[in-house]
């Protein structure tokens, strides 16, 4: 069953068609990857789709659901999570708040209940205390023990990445969106994030869109792979199909020599 | 060859390094402008009628003194490279602070032949004759500048000499300078005080009949606060504040008990035997700190520059004078502001109920906007509200510029507050600070307030995460809002009426001066910004405990502001978080070895070299958008 249904989606910024009519699926429990060259429209497809840009025409549906036109905070809390392609942590926060800060819309407490510090309030602070040291603890000890409490601009950049994607899992979703999560890591933290990537479905049961160029990582996670180029969807299948499409091709490298010869 | 190696290692050690002349002629210019400056804003005439020690040094000539000593200080001062620490200053310090003075004093010099021979006042009007008598000490003019360009020329030698001394005998000196100086200049409190405790031999003593301390008594405070001073150590505030970090927070949450336990019996016991002028001042303090706390919760949590905060304390101000007064000139239920009967509480209810309102209403249509467009709008509400408060066509309604007089004392049981009482405001203010710390820091590590944090760091992404962006910001626009009307409604009983001047735009820029000298997001750095700035230099209307200073207040608060904004952004006493942002290197560097010690014996678990790097070294950059 598709938990994300996209039809004929189209978002233009001036004269640019951004996005040209897309149609996509995404089952439960699938990895597929969005790639295309630079200025495709994946990160446009992505600020759509999670409601920081409301879509000229098309439809969005989550869970059977419309969700276009919605502000980004009620789809987080409908179950769609994202991370973002130049990481945005919160510098300033401590790894810990980070995550914390992430549950905000899965708890209720308010400023009432806070100052007169009533007991649901004091056990949901401590649910989300514990329910964040137990999302960072999915990354081994990567963000354990002192680097709770150290504000995340002290973290490296891989770690970064890594609490980044601890604070998309910790707002409860159904759908996570991956912008270009292995961008800037050396092989070893890729490969790393891949198997990582590949967990998040096989144990926390997440499904997961994400864009991606490094195409050993498309190859390795992606159950299927979409291409979009200049807003427009050009190829769709598994890995090994899209890479020999001929459109594909063109798109990435341009035309073949004896095409512009003729 | 070893030998001549060993020879060229040590000449260039004791070569003295030469003196920075560039340096030396930029802090001599800039002596000789603050000099003349100081003069020609007249506060050197008008500190002069005030003793510090009496009968020889005024504080007129303190305010002139101080500059060629520091400045000298300055320009005599050289980078130390790292692992240096065998340098020793000698006639090169010297000859850097003396040359420092020395320029100073044909700046001002110059100034005097200047204001002599040409009449200035028409520009400047305290550059008259009777500067010209002080600057020339009724002496030829010539001779006067002679004078003080040797005088001037010492005291900058003193400056240079500083570095000379070991740092003890440096923070002796200063601990004894600041300490006779404080004492002088705290005087009407210190006096209000003592005569409170009956102490009045010991005011007697202290401090000579036409004010300033007494030479013998200056001796004694000053080995008195040298002593001090040589206790003390010379770690820094900031070291210290590492070192406490450092304690284990069962520790750190004991001595914070008893800091907290002590700071609260005071506020209780002191006012009972403050006189009126001391109680006077700590409710001006306390009226600030409110209003502090209350921006504190909009600026230095949600991020929010609101320039229009005055706008709820008038608010809160008119709701109380409305309800309370028999004069209002339209609705006027006259009820009592009695804390023992439910009117009282009534009218505490409807002042939150309004205040929330007016915080709903002004929040709502700036909500959406940014930065510095947020601060010009709120600027533009402040403004609208006292405008309306002032303007004719709601005359009927609130007073127009008459304002509403009188608003009744309020009273608990059997006790009165009135503004003639001020001990009885001041524990009223007292017990609505209490509750706005409560507020302040309840929130601040709470799930609202976490949603305030990340709305400040980054507003898109705190969308992503699920936070309400328009609800978050709102929540704080009110809760700022209401203790700024709490403020108001003690305001509008201690001064006992209320009139559309006592809300200008003024009042909204000392508050969020009082927030960032203090500490933005610092609760304790509000109260040490209002105690400050309020309670020593004095707020907009009220005097401080520096009244010489009054026609300054605004010029000071000036440069205070610009000096901490230069040298301590982070503010007085910074919140954590704030102090992370600011001196992001530093602290980095504290995380990242705190890190390493507890990682000990850990050795890098990576063949590949370059991962270890990446992934354990700190990365210090900031986050591009």
């Amino acid at each position: 069953m598709a938990i994300l249904e996209i039809v004929q989606l189209k978002k233009a910024f001036g004269g640019v068609q951004a996005l040209d009519g897309i149609d996509l699926a995404v089952d439960q429990g699938e990895i597929v990857s969005v790639i295309g060259p630079n200025g495709a429209g994946k990160t446009s497809f992505f600020n759509v789709i999670t409601g920081y840009f409301s879509p000229d025409s098309g439809q969005i549906l989550f869970q059977g659901l419309e969700i276009s036109g919605h502000q980004p905070h009620e789809i987080t809390e409908l179950g769609i999570a994202r991370t973002f392609q130049n990481v945005r942590l919160f510098p300033n926060m401590t790894v810990l708040e980070n995550v914390m800060v992430a549950q905000h819309c899965r708890t209720s407490s308010g400023v009432i209940s806070t100052l007169l510090n009533t007991p649901s309030h004091r056990r949901e602070e401590q649910e989300i205390e514990e329910n964040a040291k137990e999302v960072l603890s999915f990354f081994g000890d990567r963000l354990k023990g002192y680097r709770w409490n150290q504000p995340a601009y002290v973290l490296s950049y891989a770690n970064r990445r890594r609490l980044e994607v601890a604070r998309a899992m910790a707002t409860g979703p159904q759908l996570i969106l991956l912008d270009e999560p292995t961008a800037g890591m050396n092989p070893k933290e890729t490969a790393e994030l891949t198997a990582l990537i590949r967990q998040l479905r096989d144990e926390k049961g997440f499904t997961i869109v994400l864009i991606e160029h490094e195409m050993r990582v498309v190859r390795d996670v992606s159950d299927r792979v979409v291409v979009l180029d200049h807003g427009v969807k050009i190829a769709e299948g598994d890995f090994a199909t899209v890479s020999s499409d001929p459109d594909v091709i063109e798109a990435y490298l341009g035309r073949p020599a004896e095409a512009t010869n003729e | 060859m070893t030998d001549t190696l060993d020879r060229a290692h040590t000449t260039s050690e004791l070569t003295p390094d030469p003196v920075d002349w560039s340096k030396v002629q930029r802090w001599g210019a800039y002596a000789g402008l603050t000099l003349a400056f100081i003069a020609a804003t007249g506060m050197t005439l008008t500190f002069h009628q005030r003793m510090i020690i009496a009968p020889w040094l005024t504080m007129g000539a303190v305010s002139m003194a101080w500059v060629p000593v520091v400045y000298g200080y300055i320009a005599a001062s050289r980078p130390t490279p790292d692992g240096e620490d065998h340098y020793q200053p000698a006639e090169r310090e010297l000859i850097a602070g003396g040359v420092t003075g020395l320029l100073s004093g044909l700046f001002v010099s110059l100034f005097i032949v200047i204001i002599d021979q040409f009449d200035l006042t028409e520009v400047f009007s305290k550059t008259g004759q009777p500067l010209v008598d002080l600057l020339t000490f009724g002496k030829p003019l010539g001779v006067a500048c002679l004078l003080w360009v040797m005088g001037l020329g010492l005291l900058g030698l003193f400056g240079g000499a500083l570095h000379i001394f070991s740092k003890t005998i440096r923070r002796v000196l200063s601990w004894a300078a600041l300490g006779v100086l404080g004492v002088a200049m705290l005087e009407l409190v210190i006096t209000n005080l003592l005569d409170g405790l009956s102490l009045d031999w010991l005011v007697d003593w202290i401090y000579a009949i036409n004010g300033g301390v007494t030479s013998i008594a200056a001796i004694v405070i000053g080995v008195a606060f040298g002593t001090i001073g040589y206790f003390r150590g010379d770690t820094t505030l900031h070291e210290r504040r590492l070192e406490r970090m450092a304690l284990d927070p069962s520790v750190l949450r004991q001595k914070n008990r008893w800091a907290i336990a002590m700071v609260i019996i005071a506020v209780i016991v002191v006012p009972m035997f403050a006189g009126n002028l001391t109680n006077e001042l700590l409710s001006n303090v306390g009226l600030f700190v409110l209003m502090g706390l209350g921006l504190n919760i909009v600026v230095g949590y949600a991020g929010m520059l609101d320039l229009g905060y005055v706008a709820f304390f008038a608010v809160g101000a008119y709701t109380t004078a409305i309800l309370t007064s028999a004069n209002s000139p339209y609705w006027s239920p006259e009820l009592t502001l009695n804390f023992l009967k439910p009117e009282g509480w009534i009218i505490l209810g409807v002042v939150i109920i309004v205040a929330a309102i007016a915080g709903i209403f002004v929040g709502t249509p700036v909500i959406r906007m940014r930065g510095d467009y947020l601060a010009i709008v709120t600027l533009g509400f402040g403004e609208m509200v006292r405008i309306l408060f002032l303007s004719d066509w709601l005359a009927p309604y609130f007073g127009g510029a008459q304002g509403i007089r009188p608003v009744p004392s309020a009273e608990i049981g059997p006790v009165v507050i009135e503004g003639t009482n001020s001990q009885s405001i001041f524990y009223l203010v007292a017990f609505f600070c209490a509750i706005a710390i409560y507020v302040a820091w309840r929130l601040e590590k709470s799930r609202t307030g976490r949603a305030w944090t990340a709305l400040r760091e980054d507003e898109d992404v705190a969308e992503a995460m699920g936070i309400n962006t328009t609800a978050s910001k709102l929540t704080a626009f009110v809760a700022g809002a209401i203790l700024a009307s709490f403020a108001g409604m003690i305001f509008a009983v201690k001064v006992g009426s209320v009139f559309p001047n006592s809300f200008k735009l003024l009042v909204s820029i000392v508050v969020l001066v009082v927030v960032i000298v203090g500490g933005m997001g610092s609760i304790p750095g509000v109260i040490i910004g209002a105690v400050v700035l309020i309670g020593v230099l004095g707020g907009p209307t009220q005097p401080g405990l520096l009244q010489e200073f009054g026609e300054y207040k605004l010029l000071i608060y000036g440069v205070i502001l610009v000096v901490m904004m230069l040298k301590r952004p982070e503010g007085l006493w910074p919140s954590l978080r704030r102090q992370h942002e600011l001196r992001h290197d530093e602290m980095s560097q504290d995380a990242w070895l705190t890190g390493e010690s507890e990682l000990t014996g850990d050795v890098p678990e990576d063949e590949a070299g370059g991962t270890v790097l990446t992934d354990d070294v700190a990365v210090v950059e900031d986050d591009e958008l």
